[in-house]
């Protein structure tokens, strides 16, 4: 599991609780610290430690793209198995992608694009398709019912 | 969830999210540290920050982890087909469990795929996961609809996508 962590149980509180619901005020490290039974230094040196672990990208916000004029989709591909490596590098190149991850299925790669203008994903599409010589299926969002994401260590 | 108030952001808003994007300063007082930034008070980037929360643009704020170190390797991406009219309360009754993680409805892609509600489970054991997608079938009742589950075998590219107030839109990370 994860032993290979070094963190203990505040650590693991802290992660638990924080994944969203941050009180914004003035000083709202001291706020929260009192849940976990220490003070807002121990607090902010605590999460300074995880981020620089890497297990942590940030203590911040999470946008909604489509609100601010961009535009997000899930696309994916079925690619050969011998032509992996070199159709990954095609697709990661562009700065648009994302998220890549290789998944279990006929369509063994699935990527998130996100563009400044919803006419720029379709121009992203047809650039991937030509340099890979492969179909891109495009899965765009019909709506969204929930974005938790929430992880409990 | 997912109730949005439509609001107009203006050049400050804009500033204040490119702002914070990377993350709040770790320190005790991280919005007097912002506000002196961008020359406003205190009090306005609060109340900014929470106008701008309320109204859905700010989607959630907090602890991002990283899932693979922290142990969350099984990520399985689990669809269904289920019909257009039926898809919504399908979806209700998959967010009612608390291991789902994300839940959306997207467009189909006959023959190929023909799937159109999406769920996302995090787990740190394949098996669990496992165990976890079949009491969802089970209890949301989605035993009748076609489905398939695909985990995630390696992780290429995680980079979020970046916030420009210059061009006032979202640019990919590089």
């Amino acid at each position: 599991m994860s032993d290979a962590l070094k963190i203990d149980t505040i650590d693991r509180q802290i992660i638990n609780a924080l994944q969203g619901g941050f009180p914004i005020c003035d000083e709202p490290f001291k706020r929260v610290a009192s849940w976990f039974g220490i003070k807002a230094d121990e607090l902010i040196r605590r999460i300074d430690s995880l981020q620089q672990q890497g297990l942590l990208s940030r203590f911040g916000p999470l946008y909604n793209s489509e609100r601010l004029g961009g535009a997000v989709t899930l696309a994916a591909l079925s690619v050969p198995e011998d032509r992996f490596d070199e159709v990954n590098d095609i697709v990661n190149a562009h700065r648009q992608v994302a998220h890549n991850y290789a998944r279990t299925h006929t369509l063994n790669m699935w990527f998130v694009i996100a563009t400044e203008t919803p006419q720029e994903i379709d121009e992203i599409i047809d650039k991937i398709e030509s340099e890979t010589g492969l179909k891109v299926y495009n899965c765009p969002k019909e709506h969204e019912y929930f974005i938790g994401l929430r992880l409990e260590l | 969830m997912n109730m949005h108030f439509d609001i107009k952001t203006d050049t400050l808003d804009l500033a204040l999210l490119e702002a914070i994007q990377d993350g709040l300063p770790l320190t005790s007082k991280p919005f007097a540290v912002i506000a002196k930034q961008l020359l406003i008070t205190e009090d306005e980037i609060i109340s900014r920050f929470e106008r701008l929360q309320n109204a859905g643009i700010i989607k959630r704020f907090g602890l991002v982890l990283q899932h693979r170190p922290l142990g969350f390797r099984a990520n399985a991406m689990v669809v269904w087909d289920v019909p257009d009219e039926e898809v919504n309360a399908a979806a209700e009754r998959i967010t009612a469990h608390d291991f789902v993680t994300l839940c959306y409805c997207r467009a189909r892609r006959a023959p190929v795929w023909q799937y159109n509600l999406y769920c996302m489970i995090h787990g740190r054991e394949r098996q669990i996961v496992e165990g976890q997608i079949a009491e969802l079938k089970r209890s949301a009742d989605l035993i009748r609809y076609p489905t398939t589950t695909l985990f995630s075998t390696r992780r290429f590219k995680q980079t979020g996508a970046r916030f420009s107030s210059s061009t006032k839109r979202m640019k990919s990370a590089p």
